[in-house]
């Protein structure tokens, strides 16, 4: 019986919720498209044959339950076989199955669909962050999660959006058709945003195809779904869907910034200005392995601060930092970060935390570098 | 089915020699020294070790899950950091899988197998001690991971690649050495098992007068000897990707990192049967015997455990849907699954119609076994909403799977396990287990695992993610319940332990048939069984009328 | 089905140091992997393999010399090796498999063919070939050439395949009492298969030599190595075991009508065969 109660209850929960603002707190998210409405409905289909069959199966379990009680004096039978109702019992879940299959062949060749997009983005993973390029338009950035650790620590009240918020949300246009080609840096992550209903695992060496067209303008968030290293759980995405013209004056802005961000290569920077520029590099890029402090987490991660040897040998430090170290989770920044951040990282690492070297790395010298190798 | 039929000589203890030397030697060995557990050739006995086994490691991985959901009670990280949380859930799923769940169900096919089948013993006696010792000292070794230098396995039960590889912990070549270790265990057990059953079976006794115990079993020995080593060869493969600079899972080298999942897969899917097709059998040994009543389409049990085991190869890729595989592969994998709810809903239909007009009681073998018909298909049909690629795509790696593959496991597999035990435990002990502490853990656990399991669907459809440590607002409450739940489940089964050590110790003693509705061939031995049972096969032939 | 004479061994003691004994050499086998030393303790484990293995396989030559198996054992022991065989031949379809995979979907893709063609964009400048000899990745060297099949492979190939037919005669010449034809063809069959062994240790050599094929060689080095590899593992298995048959027959074992020890050697030597004419029409030929 209190199973019984249980699935009803779960029932009234969720019919009565679906009229309900709450609805996505309890379900899945009706959505923001074409496609993850029909999702929704494909698991509202399912769910409720499900409900029907089980209330059938199981009333017909209690009933024989409560009837056939030895207390009550039941006597037992003695039939054991019956070819017509096992026949029966295993064609109409068949065609119950056959039922579902066919809407869901149809939402599922839709969503294979990936021809004729008005944008194409290549989102790349990385230990533990998001990188959005607009291919064909020269602009590409990360997305860090920007929650910041006091409050993951509980040393501050959350806030509202909670490791689901980013430092620069991945800007769309809306009524486009955006196709989206995911690959990975480093390990498999995976890209989901549930209110697309867009889930494509990020593999290293290869590109997955997946596609949206949002309707309506707003803020969606969703979060990295393959795990993907101790962050896993830090690596949110968060969408910003807006209208065209407000999608092509940011594009533009975008493009206008890396425009004079290559500029600023030039020029000779600061020690203080490449340190406080190299702290916001650090903290959103590398600290997730090297620690806060350039601790490390020995033996996987090792230590930046007082490593002697590194210090020693600023040749092999920027080595480091521009190519990786193969076979290991230390990826290269030549291709992901721009000259500036490289210059100023190093430099921080450099004169961080009880690291005194003094050395000065200017963009100009890491820009050399780059286009002589 | 055909009728069983009682053997027509009385079994009697020792009622004959086995072959030459080794009463003696039995004799002489058996009473001799400490060593007697280390070195025991007896079904029996090594069926007891595996319990025991089983038992502890259950333990031991149902407190690495209350690590996991103490942590996540609250959003935030409180107790653990990231890295030893994933250790944690992998190890998790790893323990009870391979430690707890799998040698569960070897255990009691050593204890019942052979006296189901009239068997004096397993087929390879020797090797089945050589199955069991490899298992204590496989866990040991990955347990020993945990101390290494950088941790122990981090990436999931399921080992991706290049996470499993490349980005790896130095501890991970002993993680796969433990796995080779006990899938050589599970390899050796299966051909064993299988062994016994086609060639020691009493005379007369037709496969189709095989308890659906022993059918089940033989199907499941089948299918281990099948995939475990193919997951023996993809560790090896990520043994070399770590040790020797091999390309398998890099795309550098022209492999690809998708390959390690199909491989990983075509194991695991046929893995999971490999741990709900002995449950099948349990449930219909006890169903018939406390409703009294014949177990119902006794043939058709035995195509559909057949055609489970069949597709069950053909599915793999289901739990691959986000991979990006071609569109005609995500097809066939989606209605191949599908198609496994027909056998498994005419094994629920059948139980039923056992159900049906039968003479009912409820001990509490009956209960879990109940709960189990009633949990597991809630499991089952959250499984096919899974198997629906396009909403897979919003399902997986969200807590709806993690929600939907306990409800198979532990109301499932792990239940059957409960309603096996205190179904044998009579014949295993002499002496009935307490009924009124049974039930009191049969209803904790019911409301524990529904309150630890059901908020978990709500979760993963509000979109939350596992493998996590720490979470969005929204997901606050339902976690709560969980660990709630959680802890309430697993403090039950300290109850659990109390009700098989009182019975052993002691307790009201059971006779030669402990349940009256009970008629395969087990009860026709004394209570407890001795050692040495069925040395003379009972006569199965059946008596032309 | 018999009545009442199965024997059951009262317990042994070989099991548990076959455990242990295994457990020491994968131990130290990941101890040299993982930290560069431990090469005794693996190499103790082997041998401690070697030496329990001999001695439980006497007890049960013992045993079964002694008259203490019937029919029915002998069944056991052949389902038991049947099924063994089916899970080595499992371990291989696996490794068979990946081969498939590579060259059917996953190099293809990277190349910009098929379903996942996108992936090209990843690697301008990769053509996919069979065997390749240019990885994607630039980092990884491709092998400079490779092994013509219709020279050592094939030669190889004749050497198991006369081996299976030699050891074939060996079997028909005990059946029939010839004890003497079976010894010598026996000694002729593992003859032979020294020889595979001799001539495979030789193409590794020109592979890492001459070749640049190897482990690290990208996928092509990696499955072929894989591949053989482990074939010739099982090659080293079965001539020990072969070794071991000769020996017993010297010993003066097996009977025309029970010799299941020798029966279950040639089935294993014909399975190691039987996966070679799969490697070489996959590995080596297509
Ligand atoms: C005992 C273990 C067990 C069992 C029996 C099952 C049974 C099934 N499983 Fe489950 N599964 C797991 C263990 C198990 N699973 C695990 C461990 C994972 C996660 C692994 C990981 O990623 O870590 C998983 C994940 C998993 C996925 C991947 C999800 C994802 O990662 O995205 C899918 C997708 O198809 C799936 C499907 C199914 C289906 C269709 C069944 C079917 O066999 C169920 C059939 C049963 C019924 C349907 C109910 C009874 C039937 C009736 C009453 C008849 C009438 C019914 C209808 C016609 C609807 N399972
Ligand atoms: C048969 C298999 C099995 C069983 C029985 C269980 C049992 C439990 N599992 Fe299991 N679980 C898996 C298989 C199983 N799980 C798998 C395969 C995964 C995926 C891993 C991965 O992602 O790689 C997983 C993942 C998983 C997660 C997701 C982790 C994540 O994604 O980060 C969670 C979270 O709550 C969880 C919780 C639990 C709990 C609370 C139990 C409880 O039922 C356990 C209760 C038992 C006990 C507590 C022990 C017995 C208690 C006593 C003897 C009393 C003494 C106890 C105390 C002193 C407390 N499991
Ligand atoms: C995904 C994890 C990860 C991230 C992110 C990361 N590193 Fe590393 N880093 C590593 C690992 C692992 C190593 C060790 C490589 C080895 O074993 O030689 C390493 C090594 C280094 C070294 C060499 C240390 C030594 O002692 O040889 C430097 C310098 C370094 N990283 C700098 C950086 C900088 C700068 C950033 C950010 C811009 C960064 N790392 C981001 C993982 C990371
Ligand atoms: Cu990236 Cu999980
Ligand atoms: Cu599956």
């Amino acid at each position: 019986m209190r199973k019984v109660l249980v699935l009803a209850v779960m029932v009234v929960a969720i019919a009565g919720l679906q009229r309900n603002a709450l609805a996505s707190d309890w379900n899945m998210p009706v959505g923001v498209t074409e496609i993850s409405r029909s999702v929704y409905s494909l698991h509202m289909l399912i769910f409720w044959i499900c409900v029907v069959i089980g209330v059938v199966v199981f009333g017909a379990m209690f009933y024989s339950l409560f009837r056939y009680r030895r207390s009550k004096g039941a006597k037992a039978a003695h039939f054991h076989e019956h070819t017509t109702v096992e026949v029966f019992w295993t064609t109409i879940p068949l065609l119950i199955l056959v039922a579902m299959a066919v809407p869901a062949t149809a939402t599922l060749k839709e969503m294979y669909d990936t021809s004729e997009s008005d944008l194409d983005v290549l989102i790349t993973g990385h230990q533990w962050r998001w990188q959005y390029e607009y291919l064909g338009e020269g602009v590409s950035f990360f997305s860090n999660l920007s929650t910041p650790s006091a409050q993951i620590e509980g040393e501050a009240p959350k806030d509202e959006h909670y490791l689901l918020e980013v430092d620069q949300p991945l800007v769309l246009p809306v009524d486009r058709k955006v196709r989206f080609l995911t690959t990975s840096a480093d390990v498999i992550h995976s890209w989901w945003v549930p209110a697309f209903a867009v889930k494509k695992d990020a593999m290293p060496g290869f590109i997955n195809e997946a596609w949206t067209r949002i309707e309506e303008p707003g803020i969606y968030r969703g979060q990295c779904a393959e795990l993907c290293g101790r962050n896993h759980g830090f690596m949110p995405v968060v969408v910003h869907a807006m209208e065209q013209d407000d999608f092509d004056a940011w594009l533009a802005e975008r493009k206008q910034q890396a425009a004079s961000a290559a500029n600023s290569v030039d020029r000779e920077w600061k020690m203080d200005e490449l340190m406080a520029q190299g702290e916001k590099v650090y903290s959103t890029i590398c600290a997730a392995c090297h620690q806060a402090e350039g601790q490390g987490l020995p033996p996987t991660f090792p230590a930046l601060a007082g490593n002697q040897a590194l210090m020693d040998d600023l040749e092999k430090h920027i080595g480091v930092v521009l190519n990786g170290v193969s076979e290991t989770a230390m990826p290269a920044f030549s291709g992901t970060l721009n000259p500036v951040d490289i210059a100023a990282v190093i430099t921080y690492e450099r004169n961080a935390w009880g690291n005194e070297t003094g050395d000065v790395i200017q963009p100009s010298d890491i820009q050399a570098r780059l286009s002589s190798e | 089915m055909a009728p069983k039929l009682p053997p027509k000589a009385p079994l009697e203890h020792g009622n004959s020699i086995t072959g030459g030397a080794s009463a003696h030697e039995g004799e002489h060995h058996y009473r001799s020294g400490p060593l007697r557990w280390l070195l025991t050739t007896n079904h029996k006995e090594i069926g007891t070790l595996y319990l025991i086994f089983s038992l502890s490691m259950f333990m031991v991985g149902g407190i690495m899950a209350l690590v996991v959901r103490l942590e996540l009670f609250q959003p935030g990280l409180q107790m653990v950091q990231p890295e030893f949380f994933n250790q944690m859930t992998t190890m998790h799923g790893l323990i009870m899988i391979f430690g707890a769940v799998m040698p569960g169900f070897v255990g009691l096919a050593n204890w019942m197998v052979p006296l189901q089948v009239g068997a004096p013993d397993m087929a390879l006696p020797r090797l089945n001690n050589f199955s069991f010792w490899l298992l204590p000292i496989a866990f040991v070794l990955l347990l020993s991971t945990l101390l290494m230098p950088g941790g122990g396995p981090n990436f999931g039960w399921t080992s991706y690649a290049p996470l499993s590889t490349t980005y790896a912990p130095p501890s991970t070549t002993f993680f796969i050495f433990s796995l080779h270790m006990a899938g050589i265990s599970s390899i050796l057990g299966a051909i064993n098992i299988i062994a016994t059953i086609l060639n020691l079976r009493a005379p007369g006794m037709r496969l189709m007068d095989m308890t659906l115990f022993v059918w089940t079993w033989l199907i499941t020995a089948f299918l281990l000897i099948a995939v475990m080593p193919v997951l023996a060869g993809v560790l090896t493969m990520m043994l070399l990707d770590i040790n020797f600079g091999t390309s398998f899972f890099n795309a550098a080298g022209g492999g690809d990192p998708v390959l390690f999942q199909h491989l990983f897969w075509f194991f695991g899917h046929p893995e999971v049967y490999i741990m709900i097709l002995p449950a099948f059998g349990i449930v219909s040994v006890i169903v018939p015997t406390f409703a009294r009543k014949p177990l119902f389409g006794y043939s058709s049990m035995v195509y559909a455990t057949a055609s489970i085991a069949v597709l069950s190869f053909t599915v793999w890729a289901h739990h691959m849907f986000s991979v990006g595989l071609p569109l005609v592969a995500e097809l066939f994998f989606m209605y191949a699954t599908m198609l496994i709810a027909v056998p498994t809903g005419v094994k629920v239909f059948n139980w039923i119609a056992t159900l049906f007009r039968g003479s009912i009681t409820f001990e509490t073998a009956m209960l879990f076994a109940l709960a189990f018909i009633v949990l597991f298909s809630i499991g089952g049909f959250s499984g096919l909403m899974l198997a629906i690629a396009p909403a897979d795509f919003q399902y997986h790696d969200t807590y709806f799977v993690v929600a939907h593959f306990h409800y198979v496991l532990v109301p499932g597999a792990v239940f059957s396990i409960m309603a096996a035990v205190y179904y044998w435990l009579p014949k295993w002990t002499g002496h009935y287990p307490d009924e009124r502490l049974g039930r009191w853990h049969f209803w904790l656990s019911v409301i524990g695992v529904n309150l630890l399991f059901f908020p978990m669907h709500f979760a993963g459809l509000a979109g939350m993610p596992r493998r996590i440590p720490d979470y969005a607002l929204q997901f606050a409450d339902f976690n709560m319940a969980s660990s709630i739940g959680g802890f309430l489940f697993g403090f039950s089964q300290l109850l659990f332990i109390w009700v098989i050590v009182k019975c052993v110790r002691g307790g009201v003693k059971a006779p030669a048939r402990s349940w009256d509705g009970a008629t395969d061939l087990e009860w026709t031995v004394p209570s407890p069984a001795p050692l040495h049972t069925f040395e003379t096969p009972p006569d199965m032939r059946r008596i032309e009328s | 089905m018999s009545g009442g004479s199965y024997y059951v061994p009262a317990s042994s003691k070989w099991p548990i140091f076959a455990g242990l004994a295994l457990a020491a050499m994968l131990v130290g086998l990941g101890i040299l992997l993982v930290y560069g030393w431990g090469s005794w303790i693996m190499g103790l484990g082997g041998v401690a393999i070697l030496v329990v293995m001999g001695l439980w396989f006497r007890d049960v030559i013992k045993e079964s010399r002694g008259g203490l198996y019937d029919a029915q054992m002998d069944r056991s022991f052949r389902w038991g090796m049947g099924w063994f065989i089916f899970s080595e031949v499992m371990f291989f379809a696996a490794f068979f498999g990946t081969l498939f995979y590579v060259r059917t979907f996953a190099l293809p893709w990277l190349d910009g063919e098929g379903a996942k063609g996108v992936s090209a964009l990843l690697w301008p400048d990769f053509a996919a070939s069979w065997p390749l000899m240019n990885p994607p990745g630039s980092e990884i060297e491709g092998p400079r050439g490779i092994a013509n099949p219709w020279q050592l492979p094939l030669v190889n190939t004749l050497f198991l395949v006369t081996s299976s037919i030699t050891l074939t005669i060996a079997h028909e010449g005990l059946k029939a009492g010839h004890r003497d034809s079976a010894r010598n063809c026996l000694i002729v069959t593992l003859i032979l298969g020294v020889c595979f062994l001799l001539v495979q240790g030789f193409e590794y050599y020109e592979a890492y030599a001459h070749l640049g094929i190897t482990l690290q060689a990208g996928i092509y080095g990696s499955t072929f190595f894989l591949l053989t590899g482990f074939h010739g593992a099982h090659v080293t298995v079965g001539a020990i075991i072969l070794a071991s048959m000769l020996w017993r027959l010297q010993c003066g074992h097996f009977e025309r009508d029970n010799h299941f020890g020798f029966e279950a050697a040639a089935w294993y030597w014909h399975f190691v065969d039987v996966v070679w004419i799969g490697l070489f029409l996959f590995v080596y030929v297509f």
